[in-house]
């Protein structure tokens, strides 16, 4: 891992393991509404986040990728694999154990206009989580913790008393981050935060994420489908592709030595911003199949540039490769493909 | 030389509002060139969708109205044309694509049935040829098994093949101008290298001009030759691709160009960055604008000057006839 990325923290703790998760969910038909077929959002995901890293998450829609976020958080039940955070068990805690632990794993939303109540002053919604876990012992304490959520995320103190509506998108993106970070969490699920904003407030949103992670040791699990972002927030990347993870490794290793031909296609098809510079661009035909039914052996081989006959037939399994800057730094990046 | 095919002058375009009027368009100005594609680039609410919308006389009114300028296409000012003559250049010599697939593509209707309309209202052909051009059309745009797929309905197609669509029907008639409004935001990457790919493509094959609206600065620096860049209903900055991403002038090109971030791995060398830069605050309400640069608020090389009079757009270079002079709204030369 490179000295120059401060915010990886290669040998801290494990805090959050996820073993072979899968979502299944049911497609019901006929008048007995009978299962008739399933979708395979997520089929069968490892992977490990360590304390004070961001693991980055990229895939097309559709690659099940938010299904994981929210499996991870139990905002959607898993249909199995397990979910361990900090030695605990999450898939097999009952409700008001989930609860306790909601303070410790809190997520933010893509869409900073449908995630807030319209009825709420911002008082009461950061108020709100402070209620449910009782964390604050009086009236006086609460607003204090309120105010100071607000100077932390840039809001102006006087928008306590506003409405959602009278925000524009980066400051509601604002608001909900100083939610998330009501209750002290130490994990976060972003699940695409930045997208819905223009590019300018992007980046103000960005720097204030990564200075909101040193400043409280956050966790972030950042779902995106912006390549150039990812690479910037994240220590790790995780690429996605019809629900699994194809290829796993440092932001460095991802970007620099891609080895799944899903990834370098993606990475080729990021346009850069610069006239003189034309590149080669490895166009990936087709869309991306239907998950109902999922193509046998590689998932990918429909659309893959190098698939051969037993791409047909077996399924890759996501193993170890060499890393190709650090060949000595073995076990930190995998991949799944027969060729790579 | 170039031959300018559209011409706008001076567009205004305002919304008449409870609170006040909009000036959503304002005083804006630029030429399309034959085969060449404008990129008209600014972030949500700066007035570029209004513009392209204005060109094609489909600003909803109430509460919208052109109110000022001059749009002129072959010798003919477009906004001051009957709806009927209108009605015979939309979709036929100037046609669009709108952002959202799922939502312009009319749910109840195969997708044979909306491109087949297209061609009906403006080519004499017999229905068998129409069907025919139909399946042609959804051939070209690179749809696969297109005598099938010319009876399904939009709800079975994917968000890149609704696009293909939309891009099949706009292309129908073979227009001179196609507006491409942020044709590619609502699809994934891999999806938005084919549909670039495949506009370009049709552009070098159909010679039409195209006008294509983004917030992406990247997609704009792969496939436009001029670039507008609007800042809260105004042109700030205008130029050819080269000049505006390699030499931009005015604080919010720059401020644009830099909050992207760039790839370590990034192909034209430069250097990653470890904090992204930022501009500062947010879109003035065009209700209450300042007095003076619209950009002052936000802007880091603000002087006095600014706040009192607001800068006209100033050439600034040589001017070439063969191209869009290099223009800011700026007093400062930075």
């Amino acid at each position: 891992m490179s000295p120059e990325n401060s915010l990886s923290v290669p040998n801290s703790e494990i805090i959050l393991s996820v073993c072979n998760l899968v979502k299944r969910f049911p497609i019901l038909g006929g008048i007995f509404s009978r299962e008739v077929g399933s979708v395979q959002a997520v089929s069968g995901v490892s992977f490990d986040i360590r304390r004070g890293e961001t693991l980055g998450l990229v895939g097309e829609s559709g690659c099940g990728k938010s299904t994981l976020g929210r499996s991870i958080l139990r905002l959607i039940e898993p249909t199995s694999g397990n979910v361990i955070f900090k030695g605990k068990e999450v898939t097999q805690l009952n409700a008001s154990e989930l609860r306790k632990l909601r303070r410790h794993m809190q997520v933010i939303f893509q869409d900073p206009y449908a995630s807030l109540n319209p009825r709420m002053t911002v008082e009461s919604i950061l108020g709100e989580p402070l209620d449910i876990h009782h964390i604050c012992k009086d009236k006086k304490e609460r607003g204090q913790r309120i105010l100071k959520l607000l100077d932390l995320c840039g809001l102006r103190r006087e928008s306590i008393s506003r409405y959602p509506h009278e925000f524009s998108g980066g400051q509601r993106q604002r608001i909900c981050i100083a939610r998330a970070l009501a209750v002290e969490p130490e994990f976060i699920v972003c699940d695409e935060p930045v997208s819905a904003l223009d590019v300018s407030i992007q980046a103000q949103i960005v720097n204030l994420m990564q200075d909101l992670q040193s400043e409280l040791g956050l966790t972030y699990l950042f779902i995106a489908h912006d390549l150039k972002i990812v690479e910037h927030i994240s220590t790790r990347v995780a690429v996605m592709y019809l629900g699994k993870i194809v290829e796993l490794a440092t932001a460095e290793e991802i970007y620099g030595n891609p080895k799944h031909p899903y990834t370098k296609a993606l990475l080729s098809a990021i346009p850069i911003p610069d006239p003189s510079y034309k590149k080669e661009r490895i166009i990936l035909k087709g869309d991306v199949p239907s998950p109902i039914q999922p193509p046998l052996g590689c998932h990918f081989h429909p659309r893959c540039p190098i698939a051969q006959e037993n791409c047909k037939r077996d399924v890759p399994e996501l193993k170890l490769t060499q890393c190709g800057n650090n060949p000595s730094e073995t076990g930190s990046h995998s991949v799944s493909c027969h060729y790579a | 030389m170039m031959e300018v095919i559209l011409e706008v002058k001076g567009l205004k375009t305002s919304f008449f509002t409870e609170a006040g009027e909009v000036k959503a368009v304002d005083d804006v100005s630029f030429n399309v060139f034959k085969g060449k594609t404008l990129g008209i680039v600014g972030e949500s609410g700066c007035g570029k969708s209004v513009s392209s919308l204005s060109m094609m006389r489909l600003i909803p009114n109430p509460p919208g109205r052109i109110i000022g300028g001059q749009i002129l296409y072959q010798g003919r000012d477009l906004l001051k044309l009957e709806l009927d003559e209108m009605r015979k250049i939309r979709g036929n010599e100037i046609s669009m694509i709108f952002q959202e697939p799922m939502t312009s593509l009319n749910p109840v209707f195969t997708i044979g049935n909306q491109i087949c309309e297209a061609i009906e209202l403006h080519q004499d052909l017999s229905k068998k040829e129409i069907r025919n051009k139909a399946i042609e059309m959804l051939k070209l745009v690179g749809i696969p098994s297109p005598e099938k797929r010319v009876n399904e309905y939009p709800h079975q197609l994917s968000g890149g093949m609704r696009q293909r669509v939309m891009i099949a029907m706009a292309l129908s008639c073979d227009p001179q101008i196609l507006i491409a409004d942020e044709p590619t935001t609502a699809l994934d990457v891999t999806i938005q290298a084919q549909i670039l790919d495949l506009l370009q493509e049709l552009q070098v094959r159909v010679g039409m001009a195209m006008i294509l609206i983004t917030h992406d600065l990247g997609v704009v620096a792969e496939v436009a030759n001029e670039v507008v860049v609007m800042y809260a209903g105004r042109v700030v900055e205008q130029g050819s691709v080269k000049e505006i991403f390699h030499h931009p002038k005015m604080p919010y090109t720059m401020g644009l160009l830099n909050s992207i971030p760039t790839l370590s791995q990034d192909p034209t060398g430069k250097v990653k960055k470890k904090r992204l830069e930022t501009i500062p605050g947010i879109v003035p309400n065009l209700l209450h604008l300042p007095m003076g640069c619209r950009f002052q608020e936000r802007c880091t090389h603000v002087v006095a000057a600014c706040k009192e009079k607001e800068p006209e757009l100033r050439v600034i270079g040589e001017v070439d006839q063969k191209k869009t002079p290099h223009a800011i709204r700026c007093v400062r030369d930075l």
